[in-house]
């Protein structure tokens, strides 16, 4: 259904976009050079709705994304995916790196008025690790040796092992009012719909299904956010989304490429928009059951890389709104090694290492064989990713074109995951991995995490890899992990135990009237709390907060 | 009578009991379980901590003991909690006590249907005896073709077209939702007109699909009777068509319609889930599509479980209208 939706909307925003004259945004939004100024509110379109505010309870991007308002951590990332402080002021590190000592900001409130101090850090640790607490986020804290108070604004933690990973684990999840949440229990309080943060925005009203609106804090320790309210307004039907935003009732949304690149492309899109564009944080891959005996060879995984053009699968799948991919790791960013061995389309190539691998076709039916059997195998993605869907045909098509019959086939995830994926019973998938800013990928790539339910689900296995990933998490000095994952990635490109196939742009819309937006490696929405509307262009005032 | 009514009462349970167990049954045979979402592929969750979360959630029992303890908590009206992460009670979702009526799932699904069904009503009995009386001239034509239409347009294609045209274009009527931004700040009259100008759309869509099949029924039912004796003795007599049309034929015709309105129930409750989403209507379809996507055992069941009371009821309402309209059940 959704692919019919998307078709019909393709069609009608073809033939229809020279509609209406600008309707309700007349002012000439991107000539305003007025500055910062309070008010107005922002309107964001979502399809899910939050389901719970604490952030360690959470496990939806909606919730995490509202949260993330509500709450601050003891640290954040940096544009440049640096750590800095953001409630700790510093923090001091141990020579053999098992000691992290936070030194808290002071004079920090809750939105009630009560002071922030490192009870309330303690508090937010001693919950995530309770047994009780039904959290997807607890194996970070499980490595903490010791964890003590030393005084109002100082927080210590102690690991067993140097954990390299552990600083920013210290984020947003974990911060907690002791003084509103002690003694209750955190899956049954009110608080989780109705919570009390330090964060630039407060909650304000919640509408369940329809909207949540948050209002300013005032006396947020970084100054006051210039927009008062900002509304997560839900929006089940993505169309719809849509068509609201043509009409002026949402302000922001995600985009698809098809969006980003045909639908906006108008004279209204550019008058009363912009459009936004950065890598996202994970890449799309094909990747091979190591244990198959077809691909246990390196040359036929090569070859197969080399089979595959991966700009025209941004081309044609991303509408260029993507990147090829070399490795684990996003473009642009620390952990990126872009010296890696690259397989520039090169069907030639793909051949000849064919060849070398047994595979010819002898019987001329143009498909390559090896002792009396053709090279036919399956791929497996799962249902409802349109993007993934496109990817898997134009490789079929590819491959089909060097002699190898690949069949598709869709299965809804959680079938694919339990029974195909889980139990290794597959030859090739296409799926894609969410990168986690700090590089670490133990869970991904060594050969202990092989077991059922397990991410190393390919089996891949070498000993130096294992070293390395051990090293990298071991260490908190950022020249010795850039060596060990720069090595890893060149390990990675030499054996292809996966085709690194691209990394997507995220790419979002926002009225022109929304100013002080500045795209980084980590998005947009970091510096949300310094957006701003010029006060000649604010529209939504009618209802100050208090 | 009585009796016959109550002996009616005690048989909807056995049925209600078949459909929830087999409704348990096949929400529990689909693959997956509610903590895949979130667990699956995910690097922070190791085994142990997946066991947990099952564990908490009671996906570690076999599915009969599961059954068990589901129709243990109903029996006191009771549906549990949401297994999504703000484990609120299944029926505060439903029928959340803290809000006003208007703005409760069930009541804006419930309202909705009922005024969807009014209408297919009001529009499809007239059309149907019309084509009837006017059989196979052009008018008849017309508005089979135009009902069939109405019956093979996909709803949630309509429902887009006309978003773009009134939403879009013309800039008349809200694109999706129930109450506008500034609604708290309306009148009493603005409010009100406000909920209509987001109702038009919905309930039109709604109610267009459902014409073809209630208008036909009309029709043929109508010929049916036009064509019995009672109605060309009426005409014999010399009545004026209209009386014979309208207190003789349709009365007759009628009758069957009764039974239609009983079925109907659970199509529109189904339909609720589609348009509900398209539309952005905050009801109970839209929280049973969210259910079903998260895996949300204990709200599917609860939404289940309504529909097929509501369904049950509708049957029973349809059989006691029948009675009283019909003399020969009466009787027996």
């Amino acid at each position: 259904m959704k692919k019919t939706i998307y078709f019909f909307l393709l069609l009608i925003v073809f033939s229809g976009c020279k509609g209406k004259p600008s309707g309700t945004l007349q002012t000439d939004l991107k000539n305003n050079a007025d500055g910062p100024s309070y008010g107005d509110a922002l309107i964001e379109g979502t399809i899910g709705e939050p389901s719970i505010l604490i952030p360690m309870l959470a496990s939806d991007s909606a919730s995490h994304n509202v949260s993330g308002l509500i709450f601050n951590g003891l640290v954040k990332y940096d544009t440049d995916l640096s750590v800095i402080g953001d409630l700790a002021e510093s923090w001091d590190i141990s020579k053999d790196g098992l000691v992290i000592t936070f030194h808290l900001r002071k004079g920090v409130k809750w939105a009630d008025g009560v002071e922030f101090t490192a009870d309330d850090v303690m508090f937010g640790y001693k919950t995530i690790i309770d047994e009780k607490t039904p959290t997807a986020y607890k194996e970070d804290f499980l490595q903490v040796k010791k964890a003590e108070v030393l005084d109002k604004y100082t927080f210590r933690v102690t690991y067993e092992k140097p954990f390299a990973p552990a600083l920013t684990t210290w984020g947003s999840l974990i911060i907690l009012p002791k003084h509103l949440l002690e003694g209750k229990d955190i899956t049954k309080t009110d608080f989780a719909r109705n919570p009390i943060g330090l964060g630039p925005y407060k909650l304000s009203k919640w509408v369940p299904d329809q909207e949540l609106i948050l209002g300013s804090y005032k006396d947020y320790f970084e100054g006051r956010p210039y927009i008062d309210r900002y509304i997560y307004k839900r929006i089940p039907d993505p169309a719809t989304m849509f068509l609201m935003l043509r009409a002026g009732e949402i302000d922001m949304m995600g985009l698809t490429p098809l969006q980003y690149t045909k639908q906006t492309e108008t004279d209204y899109f550019r008058k009363n928009f912009n459009k936004y564009r950065y890598p996202a944080f994970q890449y799309t891959h094909m990747a091979f059951n190591l244990k198959h005996p077809w691909f246990k060879d390196r040359r036929v995984r090569q070859a197969i890389a080399y089979a595959i053009d991966k700009s025209e699968l941004v081309d044609v799948v991303l509408f260029g709104l993507g990147s090829p991919a070399t490795g684990p790791y996003v473009p642009n960013t620390w952990p990126y090694n872009p010296e890696v061995k690259k397989y520039d389309y090169n069907p030639e190539n793909a051949r000849q290492l064919l060849k070398e691998a047994g595979w010819e076709d002898t019987d001329g039916d143009g498909l390559l064989d090896k002792g009396g059997r053709p090279f036919k195998f399956t791929v497996f993605t799962n249902t409802g990713n349109k993007l993934r869907e496109n990817t898997a045909t134009i490789i079929q098509w590819k491959l089909a074109q060097i002699g190898i019959k690949m069949e598709i086939r869709k299965l809804e995830w959680s079938t694919f995951i339990n029974q195909f994926i889980d139990k290794k019973r597959f030859e090739a998938v296409i799926l894609g991995w969410s990168i986690s800013l700090d590089p670490d990928q133990y869970d991904i790539w060594h050969s202990s995490k092989t077991r059922e339910k397990e991410l190393n689900f390919i089996s891949y296995s070498n000993p130096e890899v294992d070293e390395l990933l051990e090293k990298g998490r071991r260490t908190f000095d950022i020249n010795e992990r850039k060596k060990a994952y720069f090595r890893i990635q060149e390990i990675l490109a030499e054996e292809v135990p996966y085709i690194f196939l691209y990394v997507p742009d995220a790419t979002v819309i926002i009225s022109a009237r929304v100013r002080g937006i500045k795209p980084s490696p980590i998005g947009i929405s970091y510096n949300l709390p310094r957006w701003y509307v010029p006060k000649g262009l604010q529209r939504h005032n009618i209802e100050p907060e208090p | 009578m009585l009796i016959y009514f109550i002996k009616r009462f005690f048989e909807m349970i056995p049925t209600l009991f078949g459909i929830t167990l087999i409704s348990f049954f096949i929400i529990h045979l689909a693959p997956g379980k509610p903590t895949d979402v979130f667990s699956e592929l995910n690097p922070k969750i190791t085994p142990e901590a997946r066991e947990r979360l099952e564990k908490y959630y009671g996906l570690d029992k076999p599915v009969i003991v599961q059954y068990g303890l589901w129709l243990k908590r109903v029996a006191r009206f009771d549906f549990g909690e949401s297994f999504s992460t703000d484990r609120r009670p299944v029926m505060q979702k439903i029928w959340d006590k803290k809000q006003p009526i208007t703005e409760r799932k069930l009541f804006i699904t419930f309202m909705l249907n009922l005024i969807e069904m009014v209408i297919i009503f009001l529009v499809a009995i007239p059309i149907g005896i019309s084509s009837a009386t006017h059989q196979n001239t052009l008018y008849d034509r017309i508005t089979t073709v135009s009902v069939f239409i109405g019956f093979a347009i996909p709803s949630f294609w309509l429902a887009l077209l006309l978003m773009m045209l009134f939403g879009v274009y013309l800039d008349w009527l809200p694109v999706s939702g129930l109450k506008s931004m500034n609604y708290d700040s309306l009148s009493m009259a603005g409010k009100l007109l406000d909920r209509l100008r987001h109702l038009v759309l919905p309930v039109f869509v709604a109610s267009f699909g459902g014409l073809a099949g209630l208008s036909r029924y009309m029709r043929s039912s109508m010929l049916d009777v036009i064509r019995q004796d009672y109605v060309t003795v009426a005409r014999a007599k010399g009545l004026s068509e209209n009386k014979v049309i309208y207190r003789h034929a349709f009365r007759n015709a009628l009758l069957p319609l009764i039974t239609l309105l009983g079925l109907s129930v659970p199509g529109l409750i189904g339909g609720s889930v589609i348009f509900e989403n398209i539309f952005g209507i905050p009801g109970m379809g839209q929280l049973f599509y969210n259910g079903v996507m998260a895996r949300d055992y204990p709200l599917i069941m609860g939404i289940l479980t309504i529909g097929a009371i509501l369904t049950l009821l509708g049957n029973l309402l349809a059989d006691i209208g029948y009675m009283l309209a019909d003399p020969r059940i009466r009787a027996r």
